[in-house]
């Protein structure tokens, strides 16, 4: 139990450092692939099959490879990027030692750490947790999924061209599609 | 509808796929090296020499007047001149040629060579097996292995050997009549000069052809 | 002790060949304790390995010829008799040639691609239920773990491409994961009907629950149900888009791209795009048997005798010899054709689909003589419906007339 953990913890790890410090934007992204890969094989060492699948279908095949088209589209990929060092580097370290410390206190405040027993059913199968969420968490489901729809339809919006009159191009006008922050 | 094409599609490949267990006719191609397909009446790929008669080193047409070679645009003809004049086929003396060397890794069968030949020397032939494990020296052709018999230019190309060998005919026709006319002539000239010397009377050479100047470079 | 090791390989492969419960059962006990999760792994997986990379091997003969009888040729005969070693042929050709790799390639990005991409695809066969007896890894989210492993696959040919630092195979990945995120979209919808009528994500399970015959010789598979057999369309369509198969082959479009994301890779790296390839066809074709076509159960009854996973093998090569039919039929579509296929047509007929399979699942308590027809109308009618109005609107609406050129003259 222990030595997977250590393998997959340390690989974690190694690759959010990787992730965070090489110079090529497209092995960042690579890097932070395999930092969602090493979540998942901890979400699974722990016995969660669904988020751990859930989290390789979702972060592996469709978030890096946002991330990777994105990287491509904006023509950045080849250009070798000196050492980031942010001008707020201050600002960004109390962020994180405050999340650190958040994740700490919710750690700690968790049942196995106070010492107190597991739950009872500790491998609920994904019929329960179907169960679950579509009765109790139904609130947070459908708020999610209407979020979401929100999302994709501003989405649509900024990218959908705007139907103009066709008009012989002047010259000095670019003709050029509105642009959208 | 969508996917009427696709069915309709689909039914074609099948009767091709079972139809072609039992019907030997809807095959389109043949087992090569041991079935072939006869050659085309017009098919080409690469030049050859044509000779007359049983020995390539007497009958070769060529006189190695290097037009083939000039005219060659990937240059893959090679002709070096021999020193001595030997006869042709109509029995003028001409140079043959000493080396005639075609690479065919560099030919690109484009016929020039056979068009600009005044000689018919130099035709297209239709064999294309020249798969060798050494691609520098077993793909430069030779004379002896460009030299090939009229008789195999009748066999893969009747109809333009027909023509060819029926100009060639009326040229030598027309030579040996020239020559028959020549020697008559001479004959003649000498009857008459022998008569001259009898009776000495200038004799009135008849005016040469005018010869055009070449345009001035 | 050696004795009763080879008592029980003997007893395993017996039960294995007899489609016996509990195979492993019969080593393991002969085995020193620590000895036993190695063994137990190595031989559930080494079987996988080889079967479905013999089974590489066949295909690629099986597909040569077959296309070839579909072009009226006679495909490769030179290789032994009627030409069946002619994958030992081409793989020792492609094993022994040089591996050579651009100067200006991510080195270490290019060497990972293959590996990258073969390792999700092997790990893809885990879950996919073989016979009666023969499930390696029967996890009660299984169908989730394949699209998830499936998925992974995507990251490994963007590295392809873009490690190669060449404008086909950046072209070539860009599109191949175009279409590869626009096809898992209907793919997993019309898994989901599935998953909705079975109850279950596990695909032994779904292969339990499709035991049975109605009428007493109708098997009860969900192909034969009107959503299951729309379902399957959608399955086997978003299927040969996902492993690229053509008419979806545009991200090794010989003609515009070379060869896509492998325009780069040589020798033994090609050999295993290619065979990755050819495993995850397998593997999607698989979960298409398991899903829509029983899995392992026998067609008609009183063919129990047979041993189920012959019954498996029979209906993947079933499922292989459609896609080489297909491959042999229907030219390549153009970049904009497909994404329109997948978003305007199999996206909204799958989802219709989603909605049929619910009505199916709530009227199946009508009890009433003619309900079955009754509800096999209404499915229709709505999936036909569906189907004709979106077909429509998916064909070209202008008419084909010369084009005008406004600048150019």
């Amino acid at each position: 139990m222990q030595i997977p953990f250590a393998i997959i913890a340390a690989l974690t790890i190694v690759a959010g450092i990787a992730a965070m410090s090489l110079r090529k934007l497209v092995h960042c992204a690579l890097c932070l692939a395999l930092v969602f890969a090493g979540l998942a094989a901890m979400y699974l060492q722990l016995g969660a099959q669904f988020v751990g699948f859930a989290q390789i279908l979702v972060y592996i095949g469709a978030v890096a490879i946002l991330v990777v088209f994105a990287i491509l589209l904006t023509n950045s990929s080849s250009s070798l990027l000196p050492t980031v060092r942010s001008r707020s580097w201050v600002f960004g370290l109390v962020v994180a030692v405050l999340v650190f410390a958040t994740l700490v206190k919710v750690i700690l405040a968790s049942s196995t750490v106070a010492g107190r027993s597991l739950p009872e059913n500790p491998l609920p199968t994904v019929k329960d947790l179907g169960t679950q969420m579509m009765t109790y968490y139904i609130l947070p489901l459908e708020v999610m999924g209407l979020l979401l729809t929100a999302a994709t339809i501003g989405a649509v919006i900024i990218a959908m061209q705007e139907k103009k009159p066709v008009e012989p191009l002047k010259p000095g006008s670019a003709g050029a599609p509105p642009t959208h922050p | 509808m969508l996917g009427e094409g696709i069915i309709k599609g689909m039914a074609e490949t099948a009767r091709n796929f079972f139809g072609s267990y039992h019907d030997a006719d809807r095959m389109t191609t043949v087992q090569f090296p041991e079935d072939r397909i006869p050659a085309k009446e017009n098919a080409r790929n690469f030049p050859f020499l044509v000779f007359d008669g049983e020995d390539p080193a007497k009958g070769l047409r060529c006189v190695a007047c290097q037009i083939c070679e000039k005219e060659c645009p990937p240059k893959c003809i090679y002709i070096v001149k021999d020193t001595v004049k030997k006869p042709d086929y109509i029995g003028k003396l001409q140079f043959q040629p000493r080396v005639f060397d075609i690479d065919v890794s560099v030919c690109m069968s484009c016929q020039i060579c056979v068009e600009v030949c005044p000689f018919e020397a130099i035709k297209m032939d239709t064999d294309y097996e020249f798969g060798t494990a050494d691609r520098f020296g077993g793909l430069l052709l030779n004379k002896q292995r460009l030299a090939k018999p009229n008789t195999y230019y009748r066999k893969i190309h009747a109809t333009e050997a027909a023509e060819v060998d029926e100009r060639l005919a009326a040229e030598k026709a027309k030579a040996e009549a020239k020559a028959k006319a020549d020697a008559e002539a001479k004959a003649r000239a000498a009857a008459t000069a022998a008569a001259a010397k009898a009776t000495p009377t200038p004799v009135v050479s008849p005016t040469a052809p005018a010869i055009a100047p070449a345009p001035a470079k | 002790m050696i004795a009763d090791v080879l008592n029980g390989i003997l007893l395993m492969l017996w039960r294995v060949v007899s489609d016996q419960p509990a195979p492993l059962a019969a080593l393991l006990p002969a085995l020193p304790e620590a000895l036993r999760p190695v063994v137990s792994a190595v031989l559930c997986v080494s079987p996988i390995i080889g079967v479905f990379a013999t089974l590489f091997a066949l295909t690629t003969l099986m597909e040569r010829k077959g296309l070839g009888r579909i072009q009226n040729r006679l495909g490769p005969n030179r290789v032994g008799p009627f030409g069946i070693l002619q994958p030992a042929a081409d793989g020792l050709k492609m094993l022994t040639k040089e591996d050579i790799i651009p100067r200006s390639a991510d080195k270490l990005v290019h060497f990972l691609a293959p590996v990258a991409l073969a390792v999700p695809t092997l790990l893809a066969y885990a879950v996919l239920p073989y016979g009666r007896n023969l499930v390696p890894l029967d996890l009660d989210a299984g169908l989730l773990f394949f699209f998830a492993v499936g998925a992974s696959t995507e990251l490994a040919i963007f590295m392809a491409g873009w490690s190669s630092h060449n404008k086909y195979s950046l072209l070539g990945a860009m599109r191949a994961i175009a279409q590869m995120i626009s096809y898992e979209i209907p793919l997993i919808l019309s898994a989901v009907t599935v998953v909705m009528i079975a109850g279950s994500l596990s695909p032994a399970h779904i292969v339990a629950r499709q035991d049975g015959f109605i009428w007493g010789w109708v098997p009860h598979w969900y192909v034969l149900t009107p959503w299951g057999f729309v379902g399957f369309l959608i399955f086997t369509t978003a299927s040969l888009a996902e492993s690229n198969r053509s008419p979806f082959d545009l991200p090794e479009a010989e003609s515009e791209l070379i060869a896509g994301h492998l325009t780069e890779y040589s020798g033994f790296k090609y050999a295993l795009f290619f065979l990755a390839e050819y495993l995850g066809m397998f593997a999607i074709s698989g979960l298409g048997v398991t899903l829509f076509l029983g899995g392992w159960q026998a067609p008609l009854p009183g063919l129990d005798w047979v041993p189920s996973y012959l019954w498996f093998f029979s209906k993947l090569i079933l499922m292989v010899f459609i896609f080489i039919w297909i491959r042999g039929t229907v030219p390549r579509l153009r970049v904009d054709q497909l994404l329109n296929l997948a978003w305007k047509f199999l996206l909204p007929l799958a989802l219709i689909n989603l909605f049929t399979a619910a009505i199916w699942h709530f009227t199946a308590v009508w009890q009433f003589p003619g309900a079955l027809l009754l509800r096999w109308l209404l499915s229709a009618v709505m999936i036909g419906g569906a189907y004709v109005v979106l077909g429509r609107a998916l064909s070209p609406r202008k008419k084909v007339s010369l084009r005008t050129y406004r600048y150019a003259t």
